[in-house]
C-alpha cells in the first residue's frame, strides 16, 4: 500500500477524528463549535484534495496548458464553506443567548440548572 | 409559460419572499406576504402532483443547461407527494401562526419568524425537487439552519440549549452526508442522481468489480445512512428531537413534526432507491438487515418512553420517534408494498401529528403550560380543541376509520407478506403502548375535573381552532372516503422502484 502517496487522506482522517473527538468530549460550548469547525473543514480538505489531477495546472484557461485540475470540487466546497460559516455564526450567537440566560457556557452547569428548575 | 417553470417557482418564490418579509418589517404585512407565498406554492404543488401522476417524472434544466453538466430539478411521484404534504401543512399552519406567535414570540421578531419559516419551507421543497446530490445537501442546510433559529425562538430558555444541541447533531449529520456524496463523486465523477445510478453499475478501474461493490461506495453508503438517520431521528440517533419539539414555539413544533423528518426520509429514499436501487437488484438491498431492527426497536422503545412523559409536547415528540420507526420499517422491507405503506404513513403521520401539535398549541394559548396536569378537565371548556385531540390521538393509535389505521394496516400487510411475524407482533405491541399514552392525555383532559379554584378557560381563538379542525377532519376524510393518498403513495413507490427510462 502506497502509504505516503495517500497522505492527503491521512491528513483528512486525523483532522476529522480530532474534530469529532473535541465535539464529543468538550464540555465548553465554544470548544464544541471549534470541534465542529475542524470536523467540517476536514471534509472540505478531502473534497479539494480529490480534485487534484497529477501534473494538472490551476483550472484557468491558458496558452500551452492541456491538463487542468478538476475545478468542480472547489466550487462545491465554496458553497459548503458558506454553509459552514453560517452554522458557526449561528452556533456562536446561540452560545451568547445561552450565556445571557444561564450565566454559563459550560454544558454541565447549564444542564444542572435545567434539572434543578 | 408558468406551467413550464412551476417546479422552480415553487422553490424560488418562498426563497425570495423571505427577505421581503424582513423588509416589510411589520408582523401583519410579513404574515400576509408569507401566507400568499405558501398558498401559491401549495397550488403549484397540487398542479405538479397531478402532472406527475398523469405523465411521469418531470425534468427541469436550470438555465437551460442540460444534465449531467447542468444542475437539474427532477420531480418524481415520491417527490411530488412529499412536496404536497409540506405545502399543505404550511398552508394550514400559517393562518394559525398569526394568533399563536403573538403570545409566544416578541412583537419585533415576528417578521424574522416568518422569514425563517419561509426559508425553512423553501429548503424543504428544494430537497423534494433536487435532482443533484450536492443540491440536496445545500437545501438540507438551508432548511436546517432556519430550523435552529425557529426552535430557539421558544419562550422557555431550554429552547436555546435544545436548538444548540440540534445544531451540533444536525451539522454532523449533514457533514456525514456531504462526505458520503464526496466518496460517491470520487468514484463516479457525477452528482446528478440519475447519472449516479447509471455510473454505479459500470466497472471500476480494476475491471472486475462493479463500482457499487467497491469499498469506497460501501463507505459512502454508511456515511450517508448515518448522516441521514440523524436528520430523520431514527432510533438511536434521535436524542435531539424530544427537546426540540418540546420547547419550540407551538407552530414550529407542528410544522417540523409534520414536514422536516418526512423530507429527511425522502433523502433516504433518494439514496437507497433512486441512486442505489438501480445498481443493486431491488430485492438484495441490505436494508432489511440494517434499518428494520433499529426502526422496530425505536417504535417500541420510544412508545414506551412516551408513556412516562409528563409534558404533553415531549410525549408527542417520543411518539414521533416511534412513528418514524414505522415509516423506516416499511421502507426497509424493500418490497413494493412496504415502500408504499411507508410513504402512505409518511402522509398520514403528517396529518395526525400536525393535528395534535396544533391542538396542543391551542391549549398552550389558553392555559400557558404543557405539563399534563394542567390539561385537567379542559375537555368541557375547550370542546373543539378536545375533539381535534381525540381524532388525532385515535389516528395515532390506528383506530379504524382514521387515516392512521389505513397506513398501519398497509404496513402490517406488507410485513406479513414477507412472513416476518416477530416484526408484526412488535408493531402491534408498539400500537398498544400508543393506546396507553394517548389514553393518558384523553383521561386527563376529558374525565378528570378542573382543579378547584382554577381559572375558567375559553375555547382558543377561531384563527387557531379552524386550521386545527380542518387538519383533524382530514384524518377522518383520508381514513374513510378518500383513497387518493393511497393512490399517490402507490405511484410514488412505483416511481422509486422503476428503472430510469431516460
Amino acid at each position: 500500500m502506497d502509504f505516503l502517496g495517500l497522505y492527503n487522506y491521512w491528513v483528512f482522517i486525523v483532522l476529522m477524528l480530532s474534530g469529532f473527538y473535541l465535539l464529543l468530549s468538550a464540555r465548553n460550548l465554544v470548544k464544541k463549535v471549534i470541534g465542529l469547525n475542524l470536523f467540517q473543514t476536514s471534509v472540505f480538505v478531502f473534497y479539494i484534495s480529490t480534485g487534484k489531477v497529477k501534473g494538472g495546472a490551476v483550472p484557468i484557461a491558458a496558452e500551452g496548458v492541456d491538463v487542468y485540475s478538476n475545478p468542480l470540487p472547489h466550487t462545491l466546497i465554496l458553497t459548503a464553506i458558506v454553509v459552514g460559516v453560517a452554522s458557526t455564526a449561528l452556533g456562536l450567537s446561540l452560545i451568547l443567548r445561552i450565556k445571557d440566560e444561564y450565566g454559563s457556557i459550560e454544558e454541565d452547569e447549564v444542564d444542572m440548572q435545567d434539572v434543578l428548575s | 409559460m408558468i406551467a413550464e417553470h412551476a417546479i422552480i417557482l415553487a422553490v424560488v418564490l418562498p426563497l425570495l419572499a423571505a427577505p421581503l418579509c424582513v423588509l416589510l418589517g411589520r408582523g401583519v404585512l410579513a404574515w400576509i406576504a408569507a401566507s400568499l407565498t405558501v398558498w401559491t406554492s401549495f397550488g403549484l404543488a397540487l398542479h405538479l402532483l397531478q402532472r406527475v401522476l398523469a405523465k411521469g417524472t418531470l425534468y427541469y434544466a436550470i438555465g437551460g443547461w442540460e444534465a449531467p453538466v447542468g444542475i437539474e430539478y427532477r420531480l418524481d411521484a415520491a417527490g411530488a407527494l412529499v412536496m404536497t404534504v409540506v405545502t399543505a401543512i404550511a398552508s394550514i399552519v400559517l393562518p394559525y401562526s398569526f394568533t399563536s406567535i403573538r403570545q409566544e414570540i416578541d412583537e419585533h421578531k415576528h417578521a424574522w419568524f416568518y422569514a425563517c419559516l419561509l426559508l425553512c419551507f423553501s429548503g424543504l421543497l428544494g430537497i423534494t425537487v433536487a435532482g443533484d446530490a450536492f443540491n440536496i445537501f445545500v437545501f438540507l442546510e438551508i432548511s436546517s439552519l432556519s430550523t435552529y433559529v425557529l426552535v430557539s425562538m421558544g419562550r422557555d430558555r431550554r429552547a436555546l440549549t435544545a436548538a444548540f444541541k440540534y445544531l451540533i447533531i444536525g451539522t454532523v449529520g449533514a457533514t456525514f452526508y456531504l462526505l458520503g456524496v464526496g466518496f460517491m463523486y470520487q468514484m463516479t465523477g457525477t452528482l446528478n442522481i440519475e447519472d449516479l445510478a447509471v455510473c454505479l453499475t459500470k466497472m471500476s478501474a480494476d475491471g472486475v468489480t462493479p463500482v457499487y461493490e467497491t469499498t469506497t461506495v460501501r463507505a459512502a453508503l454508511s456515511f450517508l445512512t448515518v448522516g441521514i438517520s440523524m436528520k430523520v431521528a431514527l432510533f438511536p440517533l434521535h436524542v435531539w428531537l424530544p427537546n426540540v419539539y418540546a420547547y419550540a414555539p407551538s407552530v414550529v413544533s407542528a410544522f417540523l413534526s409534520a414536514t422536516a423528518t418526512k423530507v429527511a426520509i425522502l433523502i433516504f429514499l433518494r439514496v437507497f432507491y433512486t441512486i442505489d436501487g438501480q445498481a443493486i437488484p431491488f430485492e438484495s438491498l441490505p436494508l432489511a438487515q440494517t434499518l428494520v431492527p433499529f426502526a422496530v426497536a425505536g417504535a417500541v422503545i420510544a412508545s414506551f418512553v412516551a408513556v412516562y412523559q409528563r409534558d404533553v409536547k415531549r410525549l408527542l415528540a417520543y411518539s414521533s420517534i416511534a412513528q418514524v420507526g414505522y415509516m423506516i420499517c416499511g421502507i426497509g422491507l424493500a418490497s413494493a408494498a412496504g415502500l408504499e405503506s411507508g410513504l402512505l404513513h409518511l402522509f398520514n403521520h403528517a396529518l395526525m401529528k400536525g393535528t395534535l401539535f396544533l391542538a396542543i398549541g391551542c391549549v398552550v394559548y389558553r392555559v400557558g403550560q404543557t405539563r399534563l396536569e394542567f390539561l385537567r378537565g379542559i375537555g368541557r371548556e375547550m370542546p373543539l380543541t378536545s375533539v381535534s385531540i381525540v381524532i388525532g390521538g385515535a389516528s395515532l393509535i390506528g383506530v379504524p376509520l382514521t387515516a392512521g389505521f389505513v397506513s398501519k394496516w398497509a404496513l402490517l400487510t406488507a410485513v406479513l407478506e414477507q412472513g416476518r411475524w416477530v416484526i408484526a407482533a412488535l408493531i402491534i405491541v408498539s400500537s398498544l403502548i400508543a393506546v396507553v399514552y394517548v389514553g393518558q392525555i384523553l383521561h386527563v383532559m376529558l374525565i378528570r375535573k378542573r382543579p378547584a379554584g382554577a381559572e375558567k378557560v375559553r375555547e382558543a381563538p377561531m384563527w387557531m381552532v379552524i386550521p386545527t379542525l380542518i387538519l383533524a377532519l382530514s384524518n377522518l376524510w383520508y381514513g374513510t372516503v378518500d383513497g387518493q393518498a393511497a393512490d399517490a403513495a402507490r405511484a410514488a413507490a412505483a416511481s422509486l422502484i422503476a428503472e430510469v427510462t431516460r
